[in-house]
């Protein structure tokens, strides 16, 4: 980097003639008036030297001075020689507005000289901000000369747009053909379409056409593939909501209204293990407070959720409308627990810069990382679970008891345990739920609320005790609810969702991937 | 209709009768009188109190009508707040048109909210709703046919249990987002309010506000005559039948869509007419009347009292709103630790409610056990 | 639909009947018919089909193909519970379901047979001769002295012979019963026998039995279902000969 820079310094300034005329423009920047003092910008910005540019900046914010024998000094340094020079007597270069727009555009041009290729990059785009035949010029030369290649992609692009503005109707059609393949830019989209609606030339104005309906083409497709995105990260979060609930309700048949509040729990461990490592943890840990947050925010909803089957739920085990309104009693005291101990405002839980930002796609479309770290962890947890479900012992007991209890009991499985225990897993995961959901929304005492009903529909849709369908099922209604947004807004989209899972349920009343036969029927 | 109507009467049961008219002289005759005397009398019942109790009134008919398809046929509705509301919008909309040309904007026709968003002409579903009489007939028809359409998808399809509870819940949950949209024209968050009068009575008025009460007293009594007819009937124990074993009473050739079609759709009106008669007392209907959380309470007032009477969601529905209006009072932090206990306590302890208890209080004294039926188990 | 002479003059015709959920076939190709007034006893081991056969002949269960006919034309398999209820078949289930909650008269009423629409039953009266009817009855399975007694209150015997009396009540060309001296005792199972053949005269009975010597003593024509399908039919000695219904009961 530094050879580079001093290759290029060297370079520069291997050419006298031009400092003798670099020199002499410098001296013309305190000429008499305005109007002389622009020409003078103007030819130095034409020679296309870099060290132009800090005499400029200075000139325009006021420190350039003007010693009565004519030198230039800028922060007691001679602004041609950089030596140092006394300022005794000197006074500032008088600007107006006009001189500062000029400044401002001959800056951006001499960006494009900049020994630093991201300068030059950044010059590259400005100049498509004030277009002028003598940018265009600028630009052709500085891409002879430049090295950079994604520099060099930038002022092609940049130099194409300028194009379309030349009077020769030959380089307007080359700039459209330039910029066919990068006409996602609104700017570009913005020039082209003034071309195809009133540019003189009908073989140019054709060529606009095209080149916007090839874009308003891949636009569309890019608008899919966003829709697509933030639908499978919507679906995801209903994804995580509803797996827990697959667990208490899908296998167990526990209608369980406090689900919601378990959620909540786990966002609030998250918030508290992120203020214990504020306070505590070195600095360096302080990205990693999500690991710590995640057992604990499984053990804080488990050990709730133990506590909640063996101290209510067991009680009502067959009353399911009981257990529906028992449980709904619990999550309002979870949430005035929850509102009395934290507050009622929201809580601010912070993303660790691993998961802030994120990569940018073609035309605006953004995947943010902490969308995408929740997709990927939504389907690890259900692959986890599912694992766990089919392999471990616990798994095998657990689908034992849940199909036959007496049988179960009678081998030996301690059924009552084994409630226990699943209830206490379905309520850990949707803990776990709430670590992922502080990271995308804020963290209230009804954060829970506002998920019930949603992850209800979810197990529902996907069928009663099918994981595969609870994946499917979020999925699916997590993308339809994006792809319905733009059409339906937010709100009728989601009404439509929930009036299309009512009448789906009409079909069939035991959702996607239903179990058929006596025992479902039992 | 002659026998039908004596067995409406019931005029064998004398003590039934006793009761309720002691309790109708109470409401209709005490009340009122206590309300009369004078500001600063020992015995005085303050205006608010008359409107409190016009709330409690109807609360319990709401209460009432779940409790008829919860209560005696074991669907329990999660979306009764839904019904509720859509009467009480209604009753609103005949207000707000009554409001005529003395809203802010002195619009002649259209509601405050619809100049404030620019609308220039009524919607086609507000009009009609300047006559009482339609609006009337609306809460009504506008609950039936919900519940109708909603009831018939649902019992057809043999949705029963929880996933009936889980489908009412999201229909009240949608129709709470649609009427939080301001293009529904119900005007959005805020709902309806600023209502001037009913019927051309001045609602400000006290003596408008007694007579908002006793109408819902009426009401209430009438529903409670109604039920008790239903459930005193052979369709009231086909409706018990289904409870406890719908597929058996299928099997003896009834139609167990049909009936349960039947007291949902009844169910539904009572629960319109009860928020018809709520809204001109409370003065203002808007969206959150449809969340959720609302027609989850409804149940435990019916749980509270002792659902499978008629008398228990009436009792429960004022034991609860009575102790709400106490405790938001003196200690709000307490009041959803005290319902959220309510329902674990009622569900654990007391399945029958407060008719239950005293029964098997009575039952003790009289040194007669009485066998808890066990619900059987069904996954 | 097939030609629909062979089912003429029978109460009961199901061919080619098969119902299987997730690959096991609980009916596989039953055939079976039940002509007017007869009493046919079904047997055989757990899993044979029995119970499915009775929710399909009840509307409960749709059978993946096969025709079901009533009485020689009507289609079962388009009708639900309550519409194949009103056609006059009835059925009493293995394990006594009575509702728990009504009287024992209460119970009988609601079988009482009458117009079932909903406003009818709403303004339902019950006139004097329906009345005697239901103290006929009361007095026919023995429960008289327990008439407003809620049925959950009865023992397990009662309660079966509260169920077969709300079949009485129902009036049925046919009725269907699964398992009905199940938990009985010897002499109640007798007195359920007598019963049976006293209500077998003017009507058709299919009884579903394990007890054999129950079986013997309704001395009807005997069908035995092996993994749903029909392995024997015929007198109970005859049946009891054949080797394959042997080898099916005692094991291979």
């Amino acid at each position: 980097m530094i050879r580079a820079l001093a290759l290029l310094a060297a370079l520069l300034f291997a050419q006298p003639a031009q400092a003798d005329a670099f020199s002499e423009a410098v001296a013309g920047l305190s000429a008499g008036g305005f109007g002389e003092k622009i020409k003078a910008v103007e030819t130095l910005a034409a020679l296309g030297d870099a060290r132009a540019v800090p005499i400029l900046r200075a000139m325009a914010e006021g420190r350039l001075l003007a010693r009565p024998d004519g030198a230039l000094v800028i922060d007691g340094h001679d602004a041609t020689t950089g030596q140092p020079a006394e300022a005794e007597g000197a006074l500032a270069v008088s600007i107006n507005n006009r001189l500062r727009s000029a400044i401002q555009g001959a800056v951006g041009r001499l960006g494009l000289v900049s020994p630093d290729p991201a300068e030059r990059g950044r010059a590259a785009q400005a100049v498509l901000d004030s277009p002028s035949p003598e940018s265009a010029a600028m630009l052709r030369k500085a891409i002879e000369r430049e090295t950079d290649a994604a520099v060099m992609t930038a002022m092609r692009f940049s130099l194409a747009a300028l194009d379309l503005g030349d009077a020769d109707p030959a380089r307007r059609l080359a700039g459209v053909a330039a910029l066919a393949d990068s006409s996602l830019d609104p700017q570009v989209r913005g020039l082209l379409t003034r071309l195809a609606q009133s540019d003189s030339d009908a073989g140019v104005a054709g060529a606009a056409r095209q080149a916007l309906e090839g874009a308003e083409t891949r636009l569309r497709a890019l608008r899919i593939a966003e829709n697509l995105f933030q639908g499978i990260s919507l679906g995801s979060v209903l994804l995580l909501a509803a797996i827990g609930l697959a667990v208490t309700f899908g296998v167990m048949g526990v209608i369980n209204m406090a689900h919601g509040e378990m959620i909540m729990l786990g966002a609030y461990t998250t918030f508290a293990v992120q203020e214990a490592f504020r306070a505590w943890a070195p600095a360096w840990a302080l990205d990693f407070y999500l690991v710590a947050a995640l057992p604990a925010a499984f053990l804080v909803s488990a050990a709730i959720g133990i506590a909640l089957e063996r101290g209510v739920i067991r009680f009502l085990y067959g009353r399911p409308l009981e257990t529906l309104l028992a449980t709904w009693g619990v999550s309002l005291m979870l949430q005035q627990l929850v509102r009395s101990l934290f507050g009622a405002t929201n809580k601010e839980v912070a993303n660790p810069s691993w998961m802030t930002g994120g990569i940018e796609l073609a035309g605006g479309v953004m995947l943010t990382w902490n969308r995408v770290v929740i997709v990927l962890f939504a389907v690890a947890v259900l692959a986890g679970l599912a694992a766990l479900m089919r392999w471990s012992f616990f798994g095998l007991g657990m689908r034992a008891v849940t199909q036959n209890r007496a049988m179960a009991s009678a081998m030996g499985i301690p059924a009552g345990r084994v409630d226990a225990l699943t209830f206490g897993l379905g309520s850990g995961i949707a803990g776990i739920a709430g670590v992922a959901l502080s990271q995308i929304g804020n963290v209230s005492p009804n954060l829970g609320q506002g998920y019930i009903v949603d992850s209800f529909m979810v197990v529902v849709f996907g069928g009663v005790g099918s994981l595969w369908g609870t994946l499917v099922a979020s999925l699916s209604l997590g993308v339809v609810n994006k792809f319905l947004e733009p059409y339906a807004g937010a709100m009728l989209g989601k009404i439509l969702v929930l009036v299309f899972i009512i009448l789906f349920i009409q079909k069939r009343p035991r959702g996607l991937f239903a179990l058929r036969g006596r025992s479902a029927e039992a | 209709m002659g026998p039908v109507l004596s067995r409406l009467l019931a005029i064998d049961d004398r003590r039934f009768w006793l009761g309720f008219g002691a309790v109708g002289i109470l409401l209709l005759a005490v009340v009122p009188s206590l309300n009369a005397l004078p500001a600063g009398h020992a015995l005085n019942v303050p205006d608010y109190a008359v409107t409190l109790l016009g709330k409690y009134l109807c609360y319990a008919l709401l209460a009432l009508s779940l409790d008829l398809v919860w209560g005696f046929a074991g669907v329990l509705s999660l979306g009764h707040g839904a019904f509720f509301a859509l009467g009480g919008y209604a009753m609103g909309m005949y207000m707000m048109r009554s409001i005529g040309g003395r809203g802010v904007y002195g619009h002649a026709t259209l509601p405050d909210f619809m100049v404030f968003l620019n609308w220039q002409e009524l919607p086609w579903y507000w009009m009609g709703f300047d006559s009482f009489w339609f609006a009337a007939a609306m809460v009504v028809a506008v609950p039936a046919g919900l519940a109708f359409v909603v009831g018939w998808l649902a019992f057809r399809s043999r949705i029963t249990g929880v996933y009936l509870s889980i489908i009412t819940q999201a229909m009240t949950y949608a129709l709470m987002l649609a009427f939080f949209r301001n293009e529904m024209g119900f005007g959005g968050n805020n709902g309806l309010t600023d209502f001037k009068e009913l019927l051309g009575f001045d609602l400000s008025r006290p003596g408008v506000k007694l007579g908002l009460y006793t109408a819902s007293a009426v009401m209430l009594g009438v529903a409670f005559l109604v039920c008790r007819f239903i459930v005193g009937s052979k369709l009231g124990r086909v409706l018990m039948a289904i409870r406890d074993a719908e597929s058996r009473v299928r099997f003896l050739g009834y139609s167990a869509t049909a009936v349960k079609l039947f007291a949902f759709v009844i169910s539904a009106v009572l629960a319109g007419i009860a928020g018809a008669l709520y809204v001109p007392q409370v003065g203002i209907i808007n969206p959150s009347e449809f969340s959720p959380a609302n027609s989850i309470e409804v149940a435990i007032w019916v749980a509270v009292g002792g659902r499978g009477t008629l008398l228990g969601p009436v009792l429960g529905a004022f034991a609860v709103n009575g102790a709400k209006t106490w405790l938001t009072g003196a200690a709000p932090e307490l009041w959803l630790f005290a319902l959220g206990g309510l329902f674990i306590v009622v569900t654990l302890l007391m399945p029958k409610g407060i008719v239950g208890l005293a029964a098997q209080a009575r039952e003790r004294l009289r040194g007669r056990p009485v066998p808890l039926i066990e619900e059987k188990r069904n996954a | 639909m097939l030609d629909d002479r062979p089912a003429q003059g029978s109460i009961l015709y199901l061919d080619g009947v098969t119902v299987s959920f997730d690959g096991f076939k609980a009916l596989n190709e039953l055939s079976l018919i039940v002509a007017p007034g007869e009493m046919r006893t079904v047997i055989g081991p757990n899993g044979a089909g029995k119970t499915t056969m009775m929710d399909v002949i009840t509307g409960k269960t749709r059978p993946d193909k096969g025709d079901v006919l009533f009485d020689g034309s009507v289609d079962l398999t388009r009708l639900d519970e309550a519409q194949i209820a009103n056609l006059g078949i009835g059925r009493k289930f293995q394990k006594p379901t009575v509702f728990e909650m009504l009287t024992v008269a209460e119970n009988l009423e609601l079988a009482l047979k009458c117009d079932r629409g909903t406003l009818a039953t709403l303004f339902f009266m019950a006139t004097s001769e329906q009345r005697d009817r239901v103290a006929a009855v009361l007095g026919t399975i023995g429960l008289r002295d327990r008439a407003s007694l809620p049925a959950g209150r009865l023992s397990h015997g009662q309660k079966q012979w509260l169920e077969i009396g709300m079949l009485l009540m129902q009036d049925q060309r046919v009725l269907l019963l699964d398992e009905p001296v199940a938990g009985m005792t010897d002499a109640e199972t007798e007195q359920t026998a007598e019963l049976l053949l006293e209500i077998a005269r003017d009507r058709s009975v299919v009884v579903v039995e394990h007890d054999m010597e129950f079986v013997r003593r309704l001395g009807a024509r005997v069908t035995v279902l092996h993994e749903g399908s029909v392995l024997a039919e015929g007198p109970l000695e005859t049946v009891q000969n054949d080797h394959r219904v042997i080898e099916v009961y005692l094991g291979r």
